[in-house]
């Protein structure tokens, strides 16, 4: 019962939400169906936010390593959903947007989140330049060739590169180095990237198709049979 | 100053490569820490010199300006906030100029966001740019704040047939249908335009599968550096265009700029980031090539004995 009821649930709706696309009176079924996904979603904060509390008050408690920086993660998580749950220092009240100008929630996130986001994404213009001085190596055709191609979109995606070759010709415009930039993505770059994109979907059609019939089981935590 | 300090980030930055260029024909490595010293030179001394270049727009850029200016007055575009604190350094500049750019133009605009933190970042947006510089505009008649719902590509799913069902009031509790906004539209197909301006999941991709691809509505992009590559084979049947990285931006606020006298004075942190930008290219260009020769010489040191 436990495992045939979860999978006749995934076969209606799979089947409900693939009719949906190709039947308009089952279209429907399967707005109603996306709701129902959006409602569920919504308990995944309950399931993260529980999970981050359960996890982190136990290395507290066993004062595992480094318990101390789950102190902290503890007590911003509280604070902010505090600030944002019950709308702190908000101007507009309770009704008003969690994100108003001047609430604790909005001070918190514009003041402490934002930069502290934006540091943690800057360092990686660091590692990248310690890895491309590693890995761009011309070792044979192959790396050269990436070599070659990271230096144009690397020069393309400066102002040097118009001012380098923008004295060449709008019929011959192609050669130009922001142009060749862009054709390396739009050309050799969308070959690759859509060859992927049909393998992904190629693997996502029979994984679903494994769920929707109930083969592929891992999903309810038991082996597939 | 800004000549001065061209020549001083120049003459440092040069000096130290050349030092390590000689230092590499015997076969060194670099360590790590100095390739981080010189980064850290390249991105603080244009910001410290105010170091800028002008851009051209590429097709890519001018055709989502393109599709702005021949909309007429009073289209409907729809900017959905899919980043998060970390990203908005990089795409933030692109959602800031759609927006002046839309209502420079007469267009109504809807804010929302397919990601949790985008919310935040929407109403910063009405707070520090439409709120001063279009004080004419009336929240709920020229522009609305729609917010966040939870649920990725499935809220698209949803309001691509009905945007009630998933939204029944903005962010302020004011209901849809008392907006003047709101009037005539029941869902996506409605839009003049969309714009997903992030680089994550969910993006821009989503908004191609589940909206602009079954809706056959126009959607143009804007994505973080690292994500533009694999945008890019949408472009230009489902994406009418999109900005890559700080660059796009930066392309983007001078066609603003070129076009629209009221906006010489805005500020462009697209263009004003170009100029860390361009310096750590040319960085990593440099160590590159500098990689390169001690891995050559080392090889040959090693063949020689």
């Amino acid at each position: 019962m436990k495992r045939n009821i979860p999978v006749a649930i995934t076969f209606i709706v799979g089947t409900v939400l693939i009719l949906s696309v190709f039947f308009p009176p089952v279209e429907r079924m399967g707005e109603d169906f996306s709701i129902f996904f959006d409602i569920i979603a919504v308990f995944a904060f309950f399931l993260g936010g529980g999970n981050l509390l359960r996890i982190h008050s136990d290395k507290i408690y066993r004062k595992q390593k480094d318990w101390g920086f789950s102190v902290v993660t503890v007590v911003g998580f509280c604070f902010m959903l505090a600030a944002g749950l019950f709308k702190l220092w908000n101007p507009g009240g309770i009704a008003a947007d969690v994100a108003a100008p001047g609430s604790l929630f909005q001070l918190m996130y514009n003041w402490i989140f934002n930069p502290l986001g934006a540091t943690m994404y800057a360092l990686l213009a660091f590692y990248v330049a310690s890895a491309s001085y590693r890995a761009f190596r011309a070792k044979n055709i192959d790396a050269t060739i990436l070599l070659v191609a990271s230096f144009i979109i690397l020069l393309g995606r400066t102002p040097l590169g118009m001012y380098a070759t923008g004295w060449i010709p709008e019929s011959f415009s192609i050669l130009q180095i922001p142009n060749m930039a862009i054709w390396i993505m739009v050309s050799p770059n969308l070959a690759g990237q859509r060859a992927i994109m049909i393998g992904i979907a190629l693997g996502v059609v029979s994984m679903s198709l494994r769920l929707i019939l109930g083969v592929e089981r891992t999903y309810l935590g038991v082996d597939n049979e | 100053m800004n000549n001065i300090g061209i020549i001083i980030s120049v003459v440092i930055i040069v000096l130290g490569l050349l030092w390590l260029a000689i230092r590499s024909l015997t076969g060194r490595e670099v360590e790590r820490r100095i390739i981080f010293l010189f980064m850290g030179l390249a991105v603080s001394l244009p910001l410290i010199f105010n170091i800028t270049f002008s851009e051209k727009a590429t097709p890519v850029v001018r055709n989502i300006f393109n599709k702005i200016e021949s909309l007429p007055a009073g289209s409907r575009i729809l900017i959905s906030f899919d980043y998060g604190p970390s990203m908005a350094p990089e795409v933030e500049p692109m959602s800031n100029a759609f927006i002046r750019h839309s209502l420079a133009k007469g267009h109504k605009v809807i804010l929302m966001g397919l990601w949790a933190t985008g919310q935040s970042l929407s109403a910063t947006a009405v707070q520090d740019i439409i709120k001063p510089e279009f004080p004419d505009k009336i929240d709920g008649v020229d522009y609305i704040n729609i917010g966040y719902k939870a649920g990725n590509q499935g809220v698209l799913n949803v309001i691509i047939t009905d945007f009630r069902k998933m939204y029944a009031t903005d962010v302020n509790g004011v209901n849809l249908d008392s907006v003047a906004i709101f009037k005539g539209i029941k869902s996506l197909r409605d839009m003049d335009l969309m714009i997903s301006v992030g680089g994550g999941f969910p993006g821009v991709k989503e908004w191609v599968l589940f909206a602009a691809d079954p809706g056959n509505i126009p959607l143009a992009g804007g994505s973080a550096a690292v994500s533009a590559p694999t945008y890019y084979p949408y472009y230009p049947r489902q994406l009418i265009g999109l900005l890559g990285g700080i660059k796009g931006a930066a392309e983007y606020e001078s066609e603003i700029k070129k076009h629209y006298p009221r906006f010489a004075d805005m500020p462009t942190p697209g263009i004003k980031m170009m100029g860390p930008q361009t310096l750590a290219h040319l960085i990593v260009m440099a160590f590159i090539v500098i990689g390169n020769l001690s891995f050559f010489f080392a090889k040959r040191k090693k063949i020689d004995g």
